[in-house]
């Protein structure tokens, strides 16, 4: 076993040795703990590359595509697992392409605003990566809780009473959500006798009838638990207002904290209540169905109501999580790859326009801004640290430039073309419309229609929304003051809009990969057998006894 | 005793439930934590109640699966026990600083009036 086969473990490794060394250093030493933080990042960002390019590549030893870590070297339905696919690689990689330009974004000022900002930022990458990873339910709670608990340090980042009093609700929901969390997994464990999800998989299909209402009601309260997290209609009110408190780098990382309640569902729905389910099968998917399609109504009325941007981009949160639950809900491999690129797209485009947010009302108020992101953070007395803190190469042509990346986002939050939110958004109608393929003729039922409307109408909600936010920003002032921009806060905006762009460049490839994940997450066959025959390490040879 | 320990997890989840939706920071982290009680009770609950019976096998000698509690249940419930520990705790120090920061201890910062 090469150090290559280790590599699994790195991403949850790395973070937690990172954040605990920087716990180390005191909290002045800002520049050493943003380096330390920055190279770890790059880093892991390498790592998540070449463990994206390992899963793609299946090899004679690896047919199953399917890498399985066997923590502590025992066999697996009695140890706990880690097992990296194309799905958990992808989100690997996802993780890492936001972090990295959140903390960019973060050192220009906000990384100073509160204690330990770095050392949670880290943790809650952790968390992110051990929960993407893992192949256990009650590991998947462990990680879930670390990234929550790593979450509500960072929602109160830069402290204030509106973070507080969000962060508040924010974290009483969610630990009433965990343990909604356990309570299925115990119920689950109690019906099935096994936590590890390939050996559920296998198991849930033997689970006797009289059993069975129990089976169904764990998992039902765990699918809660996740489409807390993810926002589904009625559960989700809180998520416009806490993201829209966050400061703006926390609130570009948070955009992928829905996504790992979607990620759960895209995972265990198939896998568990697949084509081999027994009785189970497609357990939970009309609810998924109808859920979503709710959620992205719901998420189109806030879109289209609200003022301030922030909420704005909650919202619209909402209505891509609809989007991707609905998806889930079709249980078909056509639709979850378009629901799958859709996801990438859509994670990155709004966690783009969230940092985009800060930089852009500066246009509308500068004076204002400035001094409510000060009172913020430090209280009312600190005219002379905001001048000290003005290093850096500021920008020049700066509405120029922050118009053109408004625009893009803007338009890749609505799906328009040349962009990939396009892509994605036609990637899941056209597999919506033809779920026989493209050639044979097929009747279409009435949740389709619903579906493929919202999906269109969402589109046209968003765009409206940042239309009428763009003229407000960009026109309507009269004296318009430029703002102040470092090139430490654009760039990051840029990188992620050029990853859009990359997306769309090389659609084909990465369609090509997302079909893949897509197959193999509705046939999980190969996963199962993977997890279930992952060959123990031999113990080093002893040494002959004299 | 199955029925003593069902009544004992409804009593405690049902009264943090009602705490829960009380409008004060503390009802709600009194209402968490019997939460918490009551689904660890639960958690245990599924590995099957068995009186006198010890999770780790003793050594030596033909072992008779019959004669131990599931341990799993057992260990699921020490990682839930810390992790709510932890959260409490964390969730305590928010209480405070919202108390602090609004002079209120209504979750929304402000009386209603």
């Amino acid at each position: 076993m090469g150090w290559m086969d280790h590599l699994v473990i790195v991403p949850v490794l790395l973070p937690l040795v990172t954040g605990a060394m920087l716990l180390m250093f005191d909290e002045r030493r800002h520049r050493l703990k943003a380096t330390i933080n920055v190279v770890s990042t790059i880093l892991l960002a390498l790592v998540a590359v070449s463990l994206l390019d390992i899963a793609d590549t299946p090899t004679a030893a690896n047919k199953a595509a399917a890498i399985v870590y066997l923590l502590g070297n025992w066999p697996a339905p009695f140890g706990i697992v880690l097992v990296l696919d194309r799905l958990s690689a992808m989100m690997l990689v996802l993780t890492a392409m936001l972090a990295l330009p959140a903390l960019i974004y973060s050192l220009a000022r906000w990384h100073k605003s509160g204690p330990h900002f770095h050392t949670l930022f880290q943790l809650l990458l952790m968390g992110l990566n051990g929960a993407f990873l893992t192949g256990d339910l009650f590991n998947l709670f462990v990680f879930f809780e670390v990234l929550l608990a790593s979450s509500y340090g960072l929602m109160l980042h830069g402290s204030g009473p509106l973070r507080v009093k969000a962060g508040l609700h924010y974290i009483v929901i969610n630990l009433a959500a965990s343990s909604l969390f356990l309570i299925g997994v115990a119920m689950i464990y109690g019906v099935a006798g096994t936590l590890n999800m390939a050996d559920l998989s296998v198991r849930i299909a033997l689970v006797p009838a009289s059993d069975r209402m129990l089976l169904d009601a764990g998992a039902g309260i765990l699918g809660i638990a996740f489409l807390v997290k993810a926002g589904m209609w009625p559960l989700g009110f809180w998520l416009p207002t806490a993201y829209n408190a966050a400061a703006a780098p926390v609130a570009a990382i948070f955009a992928i904290l829905s996504k790992v309640g979607v990620y759960a569902l895209m995972r265990l729905s198939p896998l568990l209540f697949g084509a081999g389910a027994g009785d189970s099968t497609g357990f939970g998917d009309s609810w998924l169905l109808v859920g979503g399609m709710a959620t992205m109504a719901f998420g189109i009325i806030g879109v289209l109501a609200s003022q301030a941007k922030g909420r704005l981009a909650g919202f619209y949160i909402l209505i891509s999580s609809g989007t991707l639950l609905a998806a889930i809900g079709m249980a078909n491999a056509p639709t979850t790859a378009g629901a799958l690129y859709y996801l990438v797209s859509s994670t990155m485009a709004v966690s783009a326009f969230f940092l985009l947010i800060e930089l852009v009302d500066r246009v509308q108020d500068p004076a204002a801004n400035v001094l409510a992101v000060t009172m913020d953070a430090y209280g009312d007395d600190m005219e002379e640290e905001e001048a000290e803190e003005e290093v850096g190469v500021a920008i020049p042509a700066t509405l120029v430039i922050l118009g053109i990346c408004f625009a893009s986002s803007g338009l890749l939050l609505a799906g328009l073309p040349p962009l990939s939110g396009f892509i994605g958004k036609f990637a899941i109608l056209t597999a919506v419309f033809n779920p026989n393929g493209l050639t044979q003729g097929s009747t279409l039922s009435l949740s389709t229609w619903v579906f493929a409307g919202l999906l269109v109408v969402s589109g046209l909600a968003a765009m409206i929304a940042i239309t009428r936010s763009g003229i407000q920003t960009f026109w309507a002032p009269i004296e318009g003051r430029v703002p102040r921009v470092l090139l430490m806060e654009i760039a990051p905006v840029a990188f992620l809009l050029t990853l859009c762009v990359g997306l769309t460049v090389f659609g084909g490839p990465v369609m090509r990969y997302m079909e893949q994940t897509a197959q193999s997450l509705h046939s999980p066959g190969t996963y199962i057998e993977g997890v279930m025959n992952a060959p123990r390490v031999p113990p080093p040879a002893r040494e002959a006894a004299p | 005793m199955e029925f003593v320990l069902a009544i004992g997890i409804g009593v405690l989840i049902g009264s943090g439930v009602f705490l829960l939706f009380r409008p004060r920071t503390y009802q709600l982290i009194i209402g968490l934590s019997l939460i918490a009680y009551g689904v660890n009770l639960f958690i245990f609950s599924m590995g099957r109640l068995k009186i006198a019976a010890p999770p780790v096998l003793a050594s030596g000698g033909p072992v008779n699966p019959a004669d131990y509690a599931d341990p799993i249940p057992q260990a699921l419930v020490l990682t839930a026990i810390v992790i709510g520990f932890a959260t409490a705790a964390l969730f305590l120090v928010v209480l405070l600083v919202s108390r602090g920061l609004t002079g209120s201890d209504h979750v929304d910062g402000r009386e209603p009036n």
